[in-house]
C-alpha cells in the first residue's frame, strides 16, 4: 500500500507536529545547558560571563546538596513502598466479586484526578492542621496531644500526602494485572496443596512482577519531580527540601539562574537513567 | 486405591440446578470418560469431584470415606486442566516439583520423583526450560507430570486434548491410554469428543443437561444405546433416524440405523435416493443421500473404492439385525 509517494506525503504531514515537539523539548533544554555554564544573577548584575563547570561543582559541594538527595530518596522510597504494598492489597480486594463494584472502583481511582496543589492544601488544612484538622480531633478524642504534623513529622506527612495521590495509579495497574491471571493456575495450585498465602507468594506475586516494575519506574520518574506538595505545605523547611525544590530555591529565591540550571542538568541525567530502564522493561513487555 | 462414589449429588448455581440428583460409582483403576455436548455439566461434575466447587447436596465418597467437606488438596486427586495451568515463571522441573514442595517432601525424594516422571513422559531434556518455550504437546506432558508425581488416588482430566492439533491429539490419546495401563490408577476424563471417549474409556458416562443418560463400556453404548440421545451421540458419522411408516414396519416410533450398517448398490435395494455430497476419506466414503422419502438426509458409509457422484441415484439396503428401535419417548425397545 505504502508507495514512495504516499510515504513522502505522510512525512510532510507529520513534520509540523514533529518540529513543534522537538522545539518544545529542545529550546528549554538548550537554554538550561546554556545558563548552567554562565554566572547569571538577574538582580545582582545579570549576565556575568562564562564560568565553565563552576556551577556544577558548586551545586554538588553545597552543604544542602546531600541532605536534598537524602530527602528525595526517602520520599521516593517511602511512597513506592506504601503504594506498591497497599496497591497489591487493594487490587486483590477489588478483584473479589462484590456488590457495587463499579462505584467502588471509581471511588478508589478518584484521588488521582485531584490536582496535587489542591490535595496538598486539603491535607494541610483539613487533616493535618494541629488545631482544627480531622486528625487533631481524632487525637483529642482519644485524649492524646495533637501532632503538628507538618513541622514535627514533616517527612511522614509529605509521604502520606503523595502516597494518597499515587495509590490509585498503582492499584489500577496492579488490578488489571491481577485480572489477567488465569484462574485455572490458582485452582491448580490449590489442588497441588498450596494454602492461600503460598498461592499468593508462588503464583500471584510472580505474575505481578512486571506490573510492579512498571509501577515503580513510572512513579519514580514522577516522584523525583514532586514540587507542589512541598511548596504549599512545608515550603522546603523541616528537612523536606528535595533536589527539585533545591533547584527551585537556587533559581527563584537566591536568584542564581546558572547554579539552578546546573542542578537541572543533574536532574535530567537522573531522570534519563530511570527512563532507560523503564523503556527497556516496557519494550520487553510489548515483545512478549 | 481410588474408588469414587457420588451419592445423590446435586449442584445449583443460584436458582438454576445444573446437576439434578446423580448417583455414580467409579471403580478403582477404571478409566472413566464423561462425555456429552458442551454445557451438559460434565466439567462441573469433575470440579465437584475435585472439590473446586462445593456440592449443593449429597455425598462424595473417596475410598469409602466421605470427602464432601474435605478441601481439594486433601482429597488425594490430581487434575490436568484444559489450559494446562502451568506456572509460567517456573521451570519445568519446578512446575513438576511444586506439589511435592507444598507437601514438604525432602529434596532427595523430590528429585527422585521428578526425574522419574520426566523419564516416563520424555521430558528429561526440557526440565530446565520454561513452559513458554515448549510446544503444546510438551506442555500437556508437563501438566501430566505435575499430576503423576503426587501419586494420587485418581487423575482428573478436564478436556486435556482440546487445545492440540489433530495429529498431536491422536498421539497424546495413545500416551494417556498407555499411562493408564502402566499406572493402573483411576482416571476420570472429561471430553466432548466421542472418538476420545470410545478409544480410551473402560467406562463411558454419557451426560445431557446434568443427567446421566447411560453408563457402559464403549461397545455397550455403541451396540445397545439406551435411548435416542445416546444413539445419536455415540458413533461417527451420526446414526440415521427414520420416523413414520418405515418405522411402523418395525413396530417402533423411530428406528435408527448406523451409516456403516447400510449397503449401497447401483441397481437395487430397499430404499433409493440421490447423492448430494460424497466425502472421500480414502479408506471410506461417506454419501449424504437425499430424496429417500424417509428422512432429510441419510448418511451411508461405503468402501473407499465405491464412487458415486453428486446427482447419482443409488439404492440402499439396511442390515435388519442392527436396526435400533425407539418408542415415542425415545427409549430403546428391545
Amino acid at each position: 500500500m505504502a508507495t514512495q509517494h504516499s510515504r513522502s506525503v505522510a512525512r510532510l504531514m507529520m513534520a509540523p507536529a514533529v518540529v513543534l515537539l522537538l522545539g518544545w523539548m529542545l529550546v528549554p533544554l538548550t537554554m538550561t545547558l546554556y545558563f548552567s555554564f554562565k554566572k547569571y544573577l538577574p538582580l545582582r548584575g545579570g549576565d556575568l560571563g562564562w564560568v565553565g563547570f563552576d556551577n556544577y561543582v558548586r551545586f554538588v559541594s553545597s552543604s544542602s546538596f546531600w541532605p536534598a538527595v537524602q530527602a528525595t530518596l526517602v520520599i521516593v522510597g517511602g511512597v513506592l513502598v506504601i503504594t506498591v504494598v497497599l496497591g497489591i492489597l487493594l487490587a486483590m480486594l477489588l478483584d473479589q466479586p462484590m456488590w457495587g463494584q463499579g462505584v467502588v472502583r471509581i471511588l478508589v481511582i478518584a484521588p488521582f484526578f485531584v490536582m496535587p496543589t489542591v490535595s496538598a492544601l486539603v491535607w494541610k488544612n483539613m487533616f493535618m492542621d494541629p488545631v482544627n484538622g480531622l486528625l487533631a480531633h481524632l487525637w483529642r478524642f482519644f485524649g492524646a496531644e495533637p501532632i503538628s504534623w507538618l513541622s514535627e513529622a514533616s517527612m511522614t506527612s509529605i509521604i502520606m500526602i503523595v502516597s494518597w495521590q499515587w495509590l490509585p495509579f498503582a492499584t489500577l495497574i496492579l488490578l488489571t494485572a491481577i485480572q489477567s491471571l488465569d484462574s485455572e493456575q490458582l485452582e491448580a495450585a490449590e489442588m497441588d496443596g498450596a494454602p492461600p498465602l503460598k498461592r499468593f507468594y508462588h503464583i500471584i506475586l510472580p505474575h505481578l512482577g512486571r506490573a510492579i516494575t512498571i509501577v515503580i519506574l513510572i512513579q519514580t520518574i514522577f516522584l523525583l519531580s514532586i514540587f507542589a506538595e512541598i511548596f504549599v505545605t512545608t515550603g522546603g523547611a523541616f528537612g523536606t527540601r528535595t533536589l527539585t525544590y533545591l533547584i527551585f530555591q537556587r533559581v527563584l529565591e537566591s536568584q542564581n539562574v546558572g547554579l539552578g540550571s546546573a542542578g537541572g542538568v543533574y536532574a535530567i541525567i537522573l531522570a534519563n537513567i530511570v527512563a532507560i530502564f523503564l523503556m527497556r522493561i516496557v519494550g520487553k513487555n510489548l515483545d512478549a | 486405591m481410588g474408588r469414587i462414589q457420588l451419592k445423590s449429588v446435586t449442584k445449583s448455581f443460584g436458582d438454576v440446578q445444573v446437576i439434578p440428583p446423580l448417583d455414580l460409582t467409579i471403580q478403582d483403576g477404571e478409566f472413566t470418560v464423561f462425555v456429552g455436548p458442551s454445557g451438559c455439566g460434565k466439567s462441573t461434575l469433575l470440579r465437584l469431584i475435585a472439590g473446586l466447587e462445593d456440592i449443593t447436596s449429597g455425598h462424595i465418597e473417596i475410598d469409602g470415606s466421605v470427602a464432601t467437606d474435605v478441601p481439594p488438596a486433601k482429597r488425594g486427586l490430581a487434575m490436568v486442566f484444559q489450559s494446562y495451568a502451568l506456572y509460567p515463571h517456573m521451570s519445568v522441573r519446578k512446575n513438576i516439583a511444586f506439589p511435592l514442595r507444598m507437601a514438604k517432601l525432602d529434596q532427595a525424594e523430590i528429585d527422585r520423583r521428578v526425574e522419574g516422571a520426566a523419564s516416563v513422559l520424555n521430558l528429561a531434556d526440557y526440565l530446565d526450560r520454561r513452559p513458554g518455550q515448549l510446544s503444546g504437546g510438551q506442555r500437556q506432558r508437563v501438566a501430566i507430570g505435575r499430576a503423576i508425581v503426587r501419586e494420587p488416588a485418581a487423575f482428573l482430566f478436564d478436556e486435556p486434548l482440546s487445545n492440540l492439533d489433530a495429529a498431536l491429539r491422536v498421539g497424546m490419546r495413545l500416551e494417556i491410554s498407555e499411562l493408564h495401563e502402566r499406572l493402573a490408577t483411576t482416571m476420570i476424563y472429561v471430553t466432548h469428543d466421542q472418538v476420545e471417549a470410545m478409544t480410551m474409556a473402560d467406562k463411558i458416562v454419557v451426560l445431557q443437561a446434568g443427567v446421566i443418560e447411560q453408563v457402559g463400556t464403549p461397545l455397550e453404548l455403541y451396540r445397545t444405546p439406551r435411548n435416542q440421545f445416546v444413539a445419536g451421540f455415540i458413533g461417527s458419522p451420526k446414526m440415521n433416524f427414520i420416523e413414520g411408516p418405515e418405522a411402523a414396519k418395525h413396530s417402533a416410533h423411530i428406528i435408527g440405523i448406523r451409516p456403516e450398517h447400510i449397503a449401497v448398490s447401483e441397481t437395487d435395494g430397499d430404499w433409493s435416493g440421490v447423492v448430494s455430497v460424497s466425502e472421500h476419506l480414502g479408506s471410506d466414503t461417506f454419501f449424504h443421500v437425499h430424496e429417500t422419502g424417509l428422512a432429510d438426509t441419510i448418511t451411508v458409509r461405503a468402501d473407499g473404492e465405491v464412487s458415486f457422484r453428486h446427482g447419482d441415484r443409488i439404492h440402499l439396503t439396511p442390515r435388519k439385525d442392527v436396526i435400533h428401535r425407539f418408542d415415542a419417548q425415545g427409549l430403546r425397545i428391545e
